[in-house]
């Protein structure tokens, strides 16, 4: 994923190239006399197949299309050509902008603009999907997700100033620990060394910082990842480079409920969004230690009942390719069964230092973690 | 206008049924049975009398309604009119005697029916308040009005005058009545403003201006210059009469032979009809018709009913008609913006236990109404509205029996009241329409009313229906039309842009994605002129140039004028053909004309039908019905509509995979 171009290297022509390619495709079909369509691999559950060679879940071969016969699908193609002749300009200007810059941008598209950040957000995955490029290379980048490390992790960091930085992750930040840039690949961010057994990605804000508070990196020996909920490409690609670069064990920690189980498969297994840079992303050895519908019934913890919502999701994740083994079908149906879900921080009920003292050795033990 | 003598005749006409007591007893079945109820029965029978009084003067109704809060529960109800006046000795009899009238034996439709109206609510005020009611009224011969002020003696049924005078009066004519009372002013379906504009919409020639306590002046303005067309009194049909009023007329004829009583005092019996009669009934034909005792009136009444009888004349009712209905509805539901107005339908008259009748049924869709709520029905018994009662009224019931999931609407289990965002006008005019009660709060139901209701509701229904279709066709084409006109051409200018070559033209790849001929329509107004512009295009969208013809049927009374271009056929009954030139693909014939003199809400939508081409390739018109009578070639060497999939089968619509992708 090391495609960010350096400011003095001539633009990338391969972003350019396949991005004519589109338009060109585009233009052939109207002056033939076709009705202009675009052929996209479907991005669905459905249409991710299991990669052996990586150990994680990419596109299969379904595709769909996109095409002018329909109201929306012919506005998708009227933004496309925006977009495409947007980002043209930019490398053209050696410019670059955040997604979110790219949907106010599009306020002057008149009817093609977008109508929520999400539509942006999918097109240029779109993008990525045709092309096999990244959305680095369109110049694109997210905004910061704020996700945050602490542990004995040491890293370096080139800032904005061109100058390299070395940062201890628990030594050299504050409690709210280092904060993962959007780009963590070699060329900004190298990892020099890490004394940790495993590290511990856990999702929720409340938990991370009672674990900080508990001194559980220094007593587990470990390296805590905030995921912020569904983590972002940078966070999923930090976890990825440690546990290959470094060789750490990851295990994830998550609320009990269906949301946090699609956390852990994003993390594990690969995202069903981003299925086309699974291998980049995901981190197929990463350990799922709870919140288990088990856990609720072991733990006894104090739960709350499953919205229509939540019910949807489990039955959706019961046709979800990822999810089809013994472990996921047994606890997604036992979810199903008690009708109930609970947040990792009910663990509260038994005292502060429950989750430390008890359970997470618990869960972390048999893995050989602790 | 010759007032006088129709106020002179009026008086001549008035007779005494006496029964004041009863009432008294009685003021429920009457609409005096709560607080609420007795202040709009107040203003009810004021309005409706004040509406009988100008319609009979032939003078469009201009209505003063006031209802002033005195004290806690105490109120002062204005009722004032522009009619012919009444002359001063008839005054005291019109407004202090209890079934005083000039309507109760007369076999038409009217408002009221027992004269029992007016008077009723002179007296629940004075029973209430002990106070008089106060009447001002002008004759145009008169310089100066009539004034008085009484009550009703309730033991003899006789006025009682408490003062009188001549006091200065603005309208050159018409009545003034003002009626204390005790009574609960309330909002709600049931409450004063919306029984004024349901009168509204039902007298379209009637101005109604109201103030209500703490309410500003409200002007229902009228929405038609035409009065309704006086109906013809007729007499009784032997079928509906009454054993009591078959007996009440024997007393009071002044025939001195039954056979001649039968033949002038009803209708539809001719001498041999009266002898056969008599026969049947085994009653010598020369007896004098007061001679009968009760025996011998009941085997007459029964030789009556099964007399074959040609069935009684019709033209003494007096419907509101489609194009008033519709324009009624506009004028007073406008605000809501309801998207369509189904064209009212008003069924030919038919005829119940010899009495006529005729219904009327109008629908309003869309724009504001709420969606998620049984439709509103409005009732109405020759236009009055019937505002209580609802679920056990006949109108109410026929709605029900409707089967209205064919129509569009949501209905669980296809019957009782339908959902959706709709209004139902149901009008019933009858020279004796059969209420459930004294009170007229509700229509019986018989066999016959309830057959031409149910044929009534259900061909509105289907012109609800076809509005919604066309609707639903046109949308799913109007979203191609975005496509072809704003789209597509902004696709081929940015790739064109993009690969540095010049922009396609697009006439194929239009063609492919419509393959449609699209029949649109706009319609502009002129204000000033008080003209309407119509534009009828046809876009032919397909690939191969097209001939058709365009028919438009005119409603009627209207005239299409500067119609373009020149059309092959104009009709006396409003059938308008074009056979139109060879339309060129992805290019369009246009068509217009003008409407002279209507009001803007008069025309909204052509009837436009198509023919000389497959119908299923054209949007926008019906194909020309079957009873158009028009002998067109046959067309052929059609293709066939552009079939929605055309392109690969098993295709997926990207856009269309609504998986969550929510898991990033």
């Amino acid at each position: 994923m090391s495609k960010k171009p350096k400011a003095d290297v001539p633009v990338s022509n391969k972003a350019v190239d396949a991005l004519y390619g589109i338009a060109e495709e585009i233009y052939e079909e109207l002056d033939g006399g076709q009705i202009p369509k675009m052929k996209i691999p479907l991005r669905t559950k459905a249409n991710i197949r299991f990669d052996t060679k990586h150990a994680v879940w990419k596109y299969g071969n379904l595709t769909g299309v996109r095409s002018a016969k329909k109201l929306k699908g012919a506005l998708m193609l009227l933004r496309t050509m925006h977009v495409l002749e947007f980002i043209r300009d930019m490398i053209r200007e050696n410019k670059s902008s955040t997604l979110r810059e790219m949907y106010y941008i599009s306020e002057g598209w008149d009817i093609a603009k977008f109508h929520a950040q999400e539509e942006s957000n999918l097109l240029a995955e779109d993008l990525e999907v045709i092309t096999q490029l990244l959305r680095e290379d369109f110049k694109l980048r997210p905004e910061e997700s704020g996700a945050s490390v602490i542990g004995n992790l040491t890293l370096e960091e080139i800032t904005r100033n061109g100058e390299r930085k070395r940062i201890n992750c628990r030594d050299d930040v504050g409690d709210a620990g280092y904060t993962i840039p959007y780009n963590v690949e070699k060329e900004k961010v190298k990892l020099i060394e890490a004394d940790a057994k495993f590290v511990l990605a856990i999702e929720t804000g409340g938990m991370f910082d009672r674990l900080v508070e508990n001194g559980f990196d220094e007593d587990a020996k470990c390296i805590l990842v905030h995921l912020k909920g569904q983590p972002s490409r940078s966070t999923r690609r930090l976890l990825k480079r440690l546990n290959e670069e470094l060789k750490i064990n990851v295990a994830t920690f998550t609320d009990g409920d269906p949301w946090s189980f699609r956390i852990h498969a994003s993390v594990a297994y690969g995202a069903i969004k981003t299925a086309h840079i699974s291998e980049y992303l995901a981190t197929p050895t990463a350990e799922f230690v709870g919140i288990t519908a088990s856990d609720i019934l072991n733990y006894e913890l104090p739960t709350d009942a499953l919205t229509p919502r939540d019910i949807g999701a489990l039955n959706a994740e019961m046709t979800d390719p990822r999810f089809n083994d013994e472990f996921w079908r047994s606890e997604i149906q036992a979810m199903l069964q008690i009708n109930k879900k609970a947040e990792q921080q009910a663990l509260a009920k038994y005292g502060l230092d429950y989750v430390t003292d008890t359970y997470l050795p618990e869960k972390l033990g048999p893995l050989g973690l602790m | 206008m010759p007032s006088i003598s129709i106020a002179e005749e009026l008086a001549k006409k008035q007779r005494e049924i006496s029964v004041s007591e009863f009432f008294e007893r009685n003021k429920q079945i009457l609409g005096y049975d709560s607080a609420t109820k007795a202040l709009l029965t107040v203003v009810k029978e004021g309005v409706e009398n004040a509406l009988d009084a100008t319609e009979e003067a032939e003078v469009l109704p201009d209505i003063l309604v006031e209802v002033n809060k005195v004290d806690k529960d105490e109120f002062l109800v204005v009722i004032e009119d522009n009619g012919p006046g009444i002359v001063k000795k008839e005054v005291p009899n019109v407004f202090g005697r209890l079934l005083y009238g000039s309507r109760f034996h007369a076999r038409r439709q009217s408002r009221g029916q027992q004269g029992l109206g007016i008077s009723g609510a002179v007296m629940y005020g004075q029973l209430t308040t002990g106070k008089a009611t106060k009447i001002t009224s002008k004759v145009e011969e008169e310089d100066v009005a009539y004034q008085v002020e009484l009550i009703v003696d309730t033991k003899k049924n006789m006025p009682n005058k408490v003062r009188e005078d001549r006091v200065i009066y603005e309208r050159a004519h018409g009545t003034r009545v003002e009626i204390p009372l005790r009574g609960r002013y309330a909002g709600g379906k049931q409450s004063i403003p919306e029984y004024l504009k349901a009168t509204a919409i039902v007298n379209p020639h009637a101005r109604i201006t109201y103030k209500l306590p703490e309410g500003e002046t409200v002007v229902l303005e009228r929405a038609s210059e035409d009065l309704p067309p006086k109906t013809k009194e007729i007499p009784p049909h032997p079928h509906g009469i009454e054993l009591g009023t078959l007996m009440q007329m024997m007393k009071e004829t002044k025939s001195y032979k039954l056979s001649a009583f039968l033949e002038e005092e009803f209708v539809r019996v001719s001498a041999r009809v009266a002898k056969e009669i008599c026969d049947s009934a085994g009653i010598d034909g020369d007896v004098k018709p007061k001679s009968l005792v009760l025996e011998e009136a009941k085997a007459l009444h029964e030789a009556m009913q099964s007399a074959k009888l040609m069935a009684p004349p019709t033209d003494c009712l007096s419907p509101i008609g489609e194009r008033l209905i519709k324009r009624g509805l506009k004028n007073v539901l406008g605000n809501l913006r309801p998207e369509f107005y189904a064209p009212p339908l008003t069924r030919d008259p038919s005829v119940y236990s010899g009495n006529p009748f005729q219904v009327e049924v109008g629908i309003v869709f869309g724009g504001d109404l709420p969606p998620d709520q049984p439709v509103d029905v409005l009732r109405f018994a020759n236009r009055v509205p019937l505002m209580y009662q609802a679920g056990g009224c006949a109108l109410t019931q026929a709605v029900g029996n409707v089967d209205w999931r064919r129509y569009g609407l949501e209905q669980r289990g296809g019957q009782g009241l339908p959902f959706g965002p709709a209004i139902v006008l149901v009008h019933v005019c009858s020279t004796k329409v059969p209420f459930t009660s004294e009170a007229k709060e509700a229509v019986a139901t018989v066999d016959e009313i309830m057959t031409e209701l149910d044929l009534a509701l259900k061909e509105c229904g289907r012109r609800l229906k076809t509005h919604l279709t066309k609707k639903a066709h046109r949308a799913k084409t109007k979203e191609k039309f975005e496509i072809v006109q704003l789209i597509l051409p902004r696709i081929a200018e940015k790739s064109a842009k993009i690969v540095n070559k010049k922009v396609p033209t697009l006439d194929a790849t239009i063609t492919k994605i419509m393959g449609v001929v699209w029949v649109d329509e706009t319609i502009t107004y002129d204000r000033k002129q008080k003209r309407h512009t119509v534009t009828i295009n046809v876009h032919n969208f397909t690939s191969a140039g097209k001939k058709l013809n365009l028919h438009l049927l005119m409603p009627r009374g209207l005239e299409a004028k500067s119609v373009e271009p020149k059309p092959t056929e104009l009709r006396d009954d409003g059938k308008i053909t074009w056979e139109l030139k060879r339309i060129d693909s992805v290019t369009k014939a246009s068509i217009s004309f003008v409407l002279e003199g209507l009001d803007e809400a008069e025309y909204d939508e052509s009837d436009v039908y198509v023919s000389g081409i497959n119908p299923g390739l054209v949007i926008g018109a019906e194909p020309l019905p079957g009873d158009w009578e028009l002998n067109y070639a046959e067309f052929e060497g059609e293709e066939g509509a552009a079939p929605e999939a055309a392109e690969e089968e098993g295709e997926i619509d990207y856009d269309e995979t609504e998986e969550s992708l929510e898991d990033e």
